[in-house]
């Protein structure tokens, strides 16, 4: 039977990153003093998963990798060797190797045997700091069993079995393994009575037989030793080898000679453990290749969100049923259970949505519990002492959101260690605890998720920061900022980059691209911070990418989305109101604050218009990013929930526009990005 | 545009070599006939109103709703300054499919008519000379003959790919270093 | 057709038994670790286990130690599946009752024969 073991391979993967991961973070919690065996057992059997597997699929390099691995955490686990910091630290990079190969592997390209090779020798290095005498010996007790060879032809065997009383009681059954015998050669088969006792004291689960087998035929010994391999211990057992005169020297058949099952054990760990073993990495690249089938994007759901959405479309089904009955026989008495229907089916409709949309939704905890680790190389790389905090890592966000928060959010972690905590001898003279504290923390608010970075570091310098921004020729020497404003100059393009290019925080990504990442998501980033206390940056998202509550309005024939969550208020306007200033366009007064107006029909041109006086058309108030305006337009058509569709799949991005959805008549409406708006209109 | 599609593309293509015949599907803008590769072409619809997208060139006329993508569309006397023409019921959209980059992208271009399908021989393609057809050469794979008319067969990839989409990349990677 | 009871808490390890054993024609019912086993035992009767060794919650040995004190599964053939570097494993695991073992890493066609080996 063959068997396509490809089709295993992603779930291999899938599991093993998994198991990555558990070591990962099992790895971190380790406490050096004081050695937590549930701990170690997690991440061995994790190791130990990984490397049972990718012998099954046939990845060899991956399995002789993870074999070190293993061998080294089950010394620390039966408490035969030391949990050292240098040991962690070499478990941990070997960790990220073995993600790195399996990656390569599911990838279909080639593994970085340099990288390998590297971390075994680094491995290998831990392994031998206590000696392996057992392993040269083995050695050569294999080189001496293979060299050894039969002058004679085996014609047959001669084999007496007597089981103890207990045989049957571990599953095995000699019958069984007289009918394997049999399949190797001619067998008959003697049962010895003797030890029968009599009827009374007989106890029919315990087996009082013995046999004497001969089998005929040129059978090699280990075929006989497989059969009654697993039942050794549970039996006395004595077999002989027939020999014919025939002395052709042989090499197909191995001697019966009581041969090496214990060497050849040990071969394979005597490659790893060698103390001079110079990095030698086998490969399996046929094998490796053959694994390409790259995995597409899955999710994994709680079956209990599953259950709900088969229950709500049986609901569905009931109410489609109910509403084509009312429509067979359709008379006029019936509008009301027409009605009834058709509100049930909108309520199902909506909890459906509700519940899809759930399946989407994945905990935080997957982007936050990448932190751990990179505190802990970043303060021992910096020899500061951090606490990483993780709080509300249950909360759920939308996948793609989950994907997207992940590089913006490391940026802001990588700050808050580099360049928020300080050194422990500053702290303490600053008279605060030695461990910096950061703290990760998600929570939901409305109808966002809200992630806060803070550190009780030392906080951002408005001083300093205004220097800077001039000195950058970012803003003016006069230039009046509040606060809020000047903690904002980070944000600005050119702000951040480049003047300390430490390889932790600065790769040349300015903290002008994390807001740009965020904003692309809907959302919005703030920066608290106290001089000498530390900062707070908050970030702020919508729950869902995929789904908005829109307000529909109409610009001449062209129907517009406004984020329902962006407009403050809907009005009328009157002309005494609307101020006009030379090159600086239209405001409105609205309670003692000048709002500029965006005539939406200038900025998207649009010929179809039907008001362009502002006292006849509606000024939509919005603010988007701490700017408010008033949006120009004809009318205010209906709210609903519209479904997110990209633009740019098969378009392009569009200024003022964040994508698009698909009415109700088919037709495609698209979506107002306010702070975009905003942005188009000033210029 | 699933992965199958690609996959009877490539068997198609493969076939196609064997034969060392193309197909194109060709069609009219004014008095000049136009051939795409029909492995290219993934369905022909009639003109539907579109929805306008501000502050982008005129020939790009908006976006419409194809099965639930959003999909710009093109037309195509306009890109190649043929002079604009009035939409009617039976104005034919073509929806092309391109690569750009890893990704495809679907687009429909409004042509005059579509008119035929042409078996060409791939060696009876003559490279396009700088003659003086409007359409700048660079959208022009080759030029073959068909009864003594003069097709111009498009390069789907180049004519769909957007002025100042690949641009706007280009910016942000520099942002970026 | 016989029944077996497949246990590993690697999904991936569990989908290619359970696969091989039914491509065989055995009905097989999975489990992911000795807990689940055990339930699962304990509800309906199995031909045969084949279990992993080193599993959460409940490991292959402390299963085929407590299945083998239950009277259905007296006489029932339960091999391990456990690696090479195991070898105190297997004489745990026979001291636990256990009737044999498949060494990992191991192909479809091994473990077929050694089913047939027990199943007879």
């Amino acid at each position: 039977m063959s068997i396509d073991m490809a089709q295993f391979h992603q779930v291999f993967f899938e599991e093993s990153f998994e198991g990555l991961d558990a070591m990962e973070s099992g790895l971190l919690n380790l406490d050096m003093g004081d050695v937590d065996v549930d701990e170690i057992n997690t991440i061995f059997r994790a190791a130990h998963s990984i490397k049972g597997g990718s012998g099954t699929f046939g990845f060899t390099a991956v399995s002789d990798f993870t074999h070190v691995m293993e061998t080294l955490l089950d010394e620390m686990r039966d408490g035969r060797r030391q949990i050292t910091q240098v040991a962690v630290d070499v478990l941990l990079g070997s960790v990220d190797c073995l993600r790195e190969m399996l990656h390569a592997i599911q990838d279909g390209g080639a593994i970085n045997q340099q990288s390998v090779g590297l971390h075994k020798l680094a491995l290998d290095r831990e392994l031998n700091q206590i000696p392996v005498a057992e392993s040269a010996n083995s050695q050569v007790v294999s080189v001496h069993s293979s060299a050894v060879q039969t002058e004679q032809q085996i014609a047959g065997w001669s084999i007496a079995f007597s089981p103890h009383l207990h045989l049957l009681k571990t599953g095995n059954e000699p019958l069984r393994m007289f009918r394997e015998l049999a399949t190797l050669g001619t067998l008959s088969v003697t049962a010895d009575l003797q030890g029968l006792p009599d009827l009374y004291q007989l106890d029919p689960e315990e087996c009082h037989l013995s046999w004497k087998l001969a089998l005929q035929g040129n059978v090699p010994v280990n075929e006989i030793d497989d059969i009654f391999d697993w039942v050794e211990e549970d039996c006395d057992l004595a077999k002989q080898a027939i020999f014919t005169s025939v002395d052709t020297p042989s090499s197909a058949a191995p001697a019966i000679v009581n041969e090496a099952t214990a060497a050849k054990m040990p071969v394979d760990e005597v490659e790893s453990t060698a103390p001079d073993s110079v990095v030698a990495v086998k490969e399996s690249k046929k094998d490796e290749q053959k694994a390409a089938a790259k995995g597409s994007s899955s999710i994994r759901v709680d079956t209990s969100k599953i259950d709900t959405l088969i229950n709500m479309v049986g609901e569905l089904v009931i109410t489609q049923s109910m509403l084509s009955l009312i429509g067979e026989h359709f008379e006029l008495g019936k509008l009301d259970q027409l009605k009834n229907g058709l509100s049930q089916l909108e309520r199902h409709t909506r909890e459906l949505q509700e519940s899809v949309m759930n399946i989407r939704m994945l905990p935080i905890s997957f982007v936050f519990s990448r932190f751990p680790r990179l505190a802990h190389d970043i303060s021992s790389k910096l020899g500061k002492k951090i606490d990483l905090k993780l709080v509300g890592e249950h909360t759920e966000v939308d996948k793609t959101v989950v994907e997207l928060l992940s590089d913006p959010l490391v940026h802001l972690v990588r700050n808050s260690l580099d360049h928020g905590i300080e050194m422990p001898d500053v702290r303490l003279a600053a008279g605060k605890p030695e461990t910096g504290t950061v703290t990760l923390e998600a929570y939901h608010r409305g109808g966002n998720i809200v992630i806060e970075v803070s550190d009780d570091g030392k906080g951002l310098d408005k001083d300093k920061l205004r220097a800077k921004a001039i000195e950058k020729g970012l803003i003016e020497t006069d230039t009046i900022l509040t606060d809020k404003q000047t903690y904002e100059l980070i944000f600005m393009p050119g702000f951040s980059t480049a003047e300390k290019l430490t390889d932790i925080s600065g790769r040349g990504v300015g903290m002008d691209v994390v807001r740009r990442n965020i904003q692309s998501l809907g959302g919005n980033i703030e920066i608290i911070s106290t001089l000498g206390k530390g900062s707070t940056i908050a970030i702020h998202l919508p729950l869902t990418l995929a789904i908005l509550d829109g307000q529909s309005v109409a610009v001449g024939d062209e129907t517009y989305i406004v984020p329902l969550g962006a407009i403050i208020e809907s009005l009328n306007i009157k002309e005494e109101r609307v101020n006009r200033v030379v090159g600086k366009g239209e405001t409105f007064l609205l309670r003692g604050q000048y709002l500029p107006i965006v005539r939406m029909h200038e900025i998207f041109n649009v010929t179809s218009v039907k008001h362009t006086k502002l006292t006849e058309g509606l000024l939509v108030v919005v603010e988007g990013q701490g700017v408010r305006c008033g949006l120009f337009v004809d009318d205010l058509l209906g709210q609903q929930q519209v479904v997110i569709k990209s633009l740019e799949a098969n378009y392009r991005r569009v200024e003022g526009v964040s994508g698009a959805t698909i009415l109700g008549d088919g037709s495609v409406a698209l979506i107002l990005d306010i702070p975009g708006l905003v942005r188009l209109a000033n210029q | 545009m699933s992965q199958n599609d690609e996959m009877k593309d490539t068997e198609q293509a493969e076939k196609r070599v064997l034969a060392d015949q193309s197909q194109f599907l060709s069609f009219t803008l004014g008095t000049e006939e136009y051939g795409v590769d029909i492995l290219r072409v993934q369905e022909i619809r009639s003109w539907e109103p579109v929805s306008r997208i501000p502050n982008v060139p005129h020939y790009e006329k908006g976006v419409v709703n194809l099965r639930g993508s959003i999909v710009p569309i093109i037309d195509l006397r306009e890109r190649f300054d043929l002079g604009r023409s009035q939409y009617t019921p039976l104005t034919v959209v073509v929806v092309l499919q391109a690569r750009i980059g890893e990704k495809s992208r679907v687009m429909g271009v409004v042509v005059d008519a579509v008119s035929d399908v042409i078996d060409v021989d791939k060696k009876s393609i003559q490279s396009s000379p700088n003659f003086g057809a409007k359409v700048s050469t660079e959208f022009i794979n080759g030029l073959v003959s068909i009864n003594q008319r003069m097709v111009m067969l498009l390069d789907v990839d180049k004519l769909l790919k957007l002025d100042g989409v690949d641009s706007l990349m280009g910016m942000n990677d520099d942002d970026e270093n | 057709m016989a029944t077996i009871l497949a246990v590993d808490d690697s999904a991936s390890m569990r989908q290619m038994v359970s696969f091989t054993l039914k491509g065989a024609g055995y009905n097989v019912v999975e489990a992911v670790d000795g807990v689940d086993a055990l339930a699962k035992a304990k509800a309906q009767a199995f031909d045969c286990v084949v279990t992993d060794v080193n599993m959460p919650n409940k490991d292959g040995i402390s299963l085929i130690k407590e299945l083998r004190e239950l009277p259905n599964y007296k006489f029932t053939p339960m091999l391990m599946l456990t690696t090479e570097s195991g070898m105190d494993k297997k004489q745990q695991g026979k001291e636990a009752g256990a009737t044999g073992w498949i060494v990992k890493p191991f192909n479809p066609d091994q473990l077929l024969k050694t089913i047939k080996k027990v199943m007879g």
